[in-house]
């Protein structure tokens, strides 16, 4: 622990710890431009320089110089005055200064900085530097002339994302940055770039000329794209979202997001059911409110009811409904739209139980079933840092591109069944193994197997430091999986048992990947947002909310409880979903125990207390001595990236990105 | 005081034999290296040490002390590498090119001897892109000398094992910077690291590495045949031994020569060039280390002391010791000028004043070679300059501002001059 002073004041910094590491624990803002905490250092951007005794008696780049014992540490000198002045003049020389027409304005670090530390004028009287637009992909909009060169995108596509998408070309005055032959950046991940590029050389593309930061309210979110839960932050102007932004969460998004969790914003004003619309002689027509209610009185189903919840929809919803369907009488609930049946009896054989931030210090992995890069882009990133600190990596299932050194064993789930030698013993002499049972290992009774294999070898375990390590997890795919399980919504046969008991009515809730055709005999209520699957075959349609336009809780593969807010309302007649529910029960003539959200809320933490509070719930041990087999060949459910719900496949610019970066159509800009 | 023909290193400067080995063998190449490699890694530092060598690349480094930084022994099993620079792409300099065409066994041996010094598994040597001839003599070279066991296994019967290997540049000049060298041998693109880590502890593949200029590297066998004590009894204290002078403008008769350190600048022209052109009234300005040292005007260059403390006493540096030598036929400004345009035209890009800077300052040079600036713009320029300087990662920008400062602190009554001369011009034309 080395004593440094920083402008006269001593204290104490962690080892390793850097000079501008040091400053800013003294509380000492240090500019910076190219320094990001989560990637490599680079030093390339001169602005963090500060006046460092002992040394040469010049300036030091705060962010690459490891502060030491009794170092004298200046940011207020005059000298570093000067530095900052010079670095920022010569920053601004070739720089447009086209703030007002520039998306980054009123958000941007160079004219947050130049404000703060520059000269104030320019004595720059030459010609600028012009650079020709590149063309990054549909998501990311280019105007290079503003760039400043700290390379933070191509570290980043390089560290983080694994993929050399993004790098230099030139050098000098001429150094330009740009995907090779300007092909459209393709990794799940790549818009992360927009949140780092420091200036607007790197924008938004859908978001482009939306709106001014300042315009718009700020509301904490969740995202629904997959069963990560990253933090959003979500923008809206009015009625409308305008973008969605990740928020820094170490435990579950560190401070990325995924394309799809960014870019699925047009599609929540795209193909909305803003009324109910009842199915007339084979038609769907417009109704009102009362007009649905009654329909649905009329179907009268008695305790012939079974309610199907979707992969976006929040706990409120799943408990309401529970709750609906226990006032008359029926326990027909399942979340499972495709048809997977795992044995849901004990949630923690069932959840991830490691933890995103955890599996990193992971230092064997075997990923059973998994396109981990699709179902979870941000647990690929940390399976990457793994791999970097030196794990191995084996997955069973076809080959995809992991970004990082894997193993493939075949797609066949039976190997599972009997792990390659080499594999078994990499397992058993790893320190903190790891099992990940992927949604398409599940189909393949892999989980039973993968619960055996954890039994052998003990992924349960307390590590040398005293600490317990839990190497089982399961990776689901949808936002609402483990709130839906803990609510049970889950049968034993799964949605075949729904299915098989015939009910009078299928309250389906936002649930869009159903085959319905199975249905064909229940009167279909559907309860949700999207104009998608479901809405081509409901007999009643009651309007209700995405996730951005209601509060809920949402749980995470994790078992990560993550409470959201309402950024804005429902469009047209679309209400909340747990006052349809409400509704329904009044239709229906049953009492369901609440009557405005936070009674159910009230009454959803008495059934389970997990819901009450925001952290990791607790499922207990593991199951031990489950003995199965996995068996057949191992399939990805998930065909297309971007378009995996109903908001997804509604959005203009995800329908886009699956075009030209999945299917590889050029872009028909470009063909005219 | 003069070099005598029986001090010289480099006995085929000017290629009057073979290159070959049989030759290289005659001048005294390769003999007996192995009696040179058992006196141990030790004693072989401690006598560069004592010959008080100092890097010949230009920042005037004590070769012996750079090589006992290397790890003695390798403690995590990473090997240790030389690295040789022989991207000799400062404007001026062409010495490495001589003792790379007419003498590289001299190089191939003393990256034998260097290597085994600092405990390195391999040496590379980097060679200037534009050096095609040079690299084919080079390449052939090496390959002679694993044709006769003379590096490879069992390098020249020692026991040690020493590979040498050719790699050859893209024409960047950054690239002659140690870890920009470092980079673009490891394949990436040409742009300094920072420091630290500094390459003796973490340099080419992450391993210890030490990059050392080619003469410096091509005078160690001599150094240790002859002694510590013969070397250094030629120049001033703290700059000993020989030196590769290459003199090239306005003088009679340029050329790369072998002379003694801290010989004085008249003695080195009179001597080897025929003197100034026009004689000695007619020297303006002396760049008496290369491009990237500031200038010297004539009347303090004559009788300096060709070294690197009595440069750097004028506000000069040795560096490579390639003088520029300039009569009063020279447009001082527009040379400067265009001096500033290759620091522009070969800065790297990577850190923000050296990129923007260079631009800038080669524009406002550009307008004050033709007067077309008003005068408080001298002293913007210097203080860019002054912004520039001292700011980077690497060295590139100190050198893109001295040429400029240089100018600016000896010449600047010719810029007024010059400007006074277009404003008044103007006036004229205006009235």
């Amino acid at each position: 622990m080395p004593k440094v002073k920083v402008d006269g004041v001593e204290i104490e910094v962690p080892a390793g710890a850097t000079v501008l590491q040091a400053c800013e624990l003294a509380g000492k803002e240090i500019p910076r431009f190219c320094y990001h905490e989560r990637l490599s250092i680079a030093g390339n951007c001169r602005m963090c320089l500060v006046e460092v005794k002992p040394g040469p008696p010049k300036p030091q780049a705060s962010c690459a110089l490891p502060a030491s014992e009794g170092q004298e540490i200046r940011t207020d000198s005059e000298m570093v005055k000067k530095a900052r002045e010079g670095v920022m003049e010569f920053l601004l020389i070739n720089h447009p200064l086209d703030c007002p027409i520039c998306d980054q304005g009123g958000e941007c670090d160079l004219q947050d900085q130049s404000v703060a530390y520059g000269r104030g004028a320019s004595r720059y009287h030459e010609h600028k530097r012009a650079v020709t637009e590149k063309y990054m992909g549909p998501l990311i909009r280019t105007v290079m002339t503003r760039c400043i060169q700290c390379t933070r995108c191509v570290r980043f596509s390089e560290e983080i994302a694994g993929v050399d998408e993004i790098g230099a070309l030139y050098r000098g005055e001429n150094m330009q940055i740009s995907t090779y032959l300007e092909k459209a950046a393709k990794h799940e991940l790549s818009a992360n770039v927009i949140d780092l590029c420091p200036v607007g050389a790197l924008t938004n593309r859908p978001y482009s000329f939306e709106a001014r930061p300042w315009e718009l309210k700020k509301t904490l979110g969740i995202d629904v794209s997959d069963a990560i839960g990253a933090n959003i932050r979500i923008d809206a102007r009015g009625r409308e979202v305008l973008r969605i932004l990740p928020r820094v969460n170490d435990d579950v998004n560190e401070e990325w997001l995924s394309d799809k969790g960014r870019f699925l914003v047009d599609g929540l004003t795209k193909r909305r059911l803003d009324r109910p619309y009842i199915r007339l002689d084979g038609k769907l027509v417009p109704a009102t409110w009362s007009e649905a209610l009654a329909a649905v009185a009329k179907i009268a189903p008695g305790s012939s009811v079974a309610a199907v919840a979707g992969d976006l929809v929040d706990a409120e919803t799943l408990f309401a409904a529970k709750q609906l369907l226990a006032a008359l009488g029926s326990t027909l609930l399942e979340g499972r739209q495709t048809g997977l049946a795992y044995d849901c009896s004990n949630l923690a054989a069932v959840n991830f139980n490691t933890t995103l931030a955890g599996i990193e210090n992971a230092d064997a992995v075997l990923v059973v079933g998994s396109h981990v890069r699709w179902e979870a882009p941000l647990l690929n990133t940390r399976l990457r840092k793994a791999v970097k600190k030196g794990a191995k990596v084996f997955i069973i299932g076809p080959e995809w591109d992991p970004t990082y050194k894997a193993e493939f064993l075949g797609a066949d789930a039976a190997i599972l069944n009997q792990l390659p030698a080499h594999v078994w013993a990499a397992l058993q002499e790893a320190k903190r193994p790891a099992i990940i049972v992927g949604g398409a290992g599940l189909a393949k009774g892999a989980l039973e197997a993968a619960l055996s294999v954890s039994d052998q070898l003990g992924l349960v375990r307390e590590l040398e430091d005293g600490s317990q390590w839990n190497g089982f997890n399961v990776l689901h795919m949808a936002a609402s999986r483990m709130a839906s399980l803990m609510l049970g919504y889950a049968q034993k046969g799964g949605i075949a048992d729904i299915a098989a008991a015939k009910p009078k009515m299928l309250l389906a809730l936002g649930a869009d990947e159903v085959d319905f055709a199975k249905f064909a005999d229940s009167m279909i209520v559907y309860v949700g947002h999207h104009g998608d699957k479901a809405a081509h075959v409901a007999d009643i349609i009651l309007p209700g909310s995405a996730f951005t336009e209601k509060a809920g809780i949402y749980v995470n593969t994790e078992g990560r409880v993550q409470y959201a807010d309402k950024a804005v309302f429902a469009p047209g007649d679309a209400r909340e979903d747990w006052a349809i529910i409400r509704a329904l029960a009044d239709a229906l003539g049953v009492k369901v125990g609440f009557d405005s959200f936070d009674a159910l809320r009230a009454a959803l933490f008495a059934f389970n207390p997990a819901f009450g509070q925001e952290g990791l719930a607790d499922y207990g041990a593991l199951p031990k001595g489950v003995t199965g087999a996995a068996a057949g060949v191992i399939a990805y459910p998930i065909a297309d990236f971007y378009l995996t719900n109903p908001i997804a496949r509604a959005s203009a610019t995800l329908q886009r990105c699956s075009a030209e970066l999945l299917h590889g159509e050029t872009q028909k800009e470009a063909a005219e | 005081m003069a070099l005598a023909d029986k001090d010289r290193i480099f006995t085929n400067l000017y290629g009057h034999q073979p290159w070959n080995l049989d030759a290289a063998r005659k001048r005294g190449d390769w003999d007996n290296t192995k009696a040179l490699l058992e006196k141990g890694r030790d004693a072989i530092i401690q006598e560069m040490k004592d010959s008080g060598l100092r890097g010949r690349g230009g920042a005037g480094f004590p070769t012996g002390m750079k090589w006992s930084f290397m790890p003695k022994e390798s403690r995590d099993g990473r090997p240790s590498f030389l690295v040789i620079n022989a991207d000799e792409s400062e404007p001026g300099s062409c010495k490495d090119r001589e003792i790379i065409r007419h003498d590289p066994h001299k190089l191939i041996e003393g990256a034998l001897v260097a290597g085994f010094a600092m405990g390195a598994r391999a040496a590379y040597i980097y060679i200037r892109g534009e050096y095609i001839r040079e690299a084919e003599t080079l390449f052939a070279a090496v390959a002679e000398a694993y044709e006769a066991g003379l590096v490879g296994k069992n390098a020249s019967g020692s026991g040690y094992d020493f590979d040498v290997f050719v790699h050859r540049g893209a024409g960047a000049y950054i690239c002659g910077e140690e870890t920009a060298m470092i980079e673009s041998i490891e394949g990436k693109k040409g742009q300094p690291r920072l420091k630290p880590p500094f390459p003796a502890g973490a340099g080419l593949y992450g391993c210890p590495t030490t990059v050392n200029n080619v003469e410096s590297i091509a005078v160690a066998p001599t150094i240790l045949r002859r002694g510590a004590g013969w070397f250094s009894s030629f120049g001033r204290e703290n700059n000993r031994g020989t030196k590769l002078f290459q003199i090239s403008g306005h003088v009679d008769r340029p050329c790369v020569v072998e002379e003694e350190m801290s010989i004085p600048f008249r003695e080195l022209i009179e001597k080897h060039c025929g003197g100034i052109r026009g004689g000695w009234d007619n020297l303006l300005a002396v760049i008496p280390g290369g491009s990237s040292v500031p200038l010297v005007p004539a009347a303090e260059m004559i009788d300096a002391p060709m070294d690197f403390d009595g440069l750097r006493a004028l506000g000069s540096g040795l560096g490579t010791a390639a003088v520029i030598v300039m009569d009063k036929s020279t447009d001082i400004v527009r040379a400067i000028s265009r001096l500033s345009y290759f620091y522009k035209h070969e800065s790297c890009g990577q850190c923000t004043p050296c990129r923007e800077g260079t631009g800038w300052m080669w524009r406002v040079m550009e307008r004050l070679r033709v007067g077309d600036a008003s005068i408080e713009e001298i002293d913007m320029l210097w203080n860019v300059t002054k912004q520039v300087e001292g700011h980077t990662i690497c060295a590139l920008g100190d050198a893109a501002a001295w040429p400029i400062q240089g100018l600016i602190r000896h010449f600047r009554p010719e810029i007024e001059r010059r400007i006074a001369q277009r404003n008044g011009g103007l006036q004229e034309a205006a009235e």
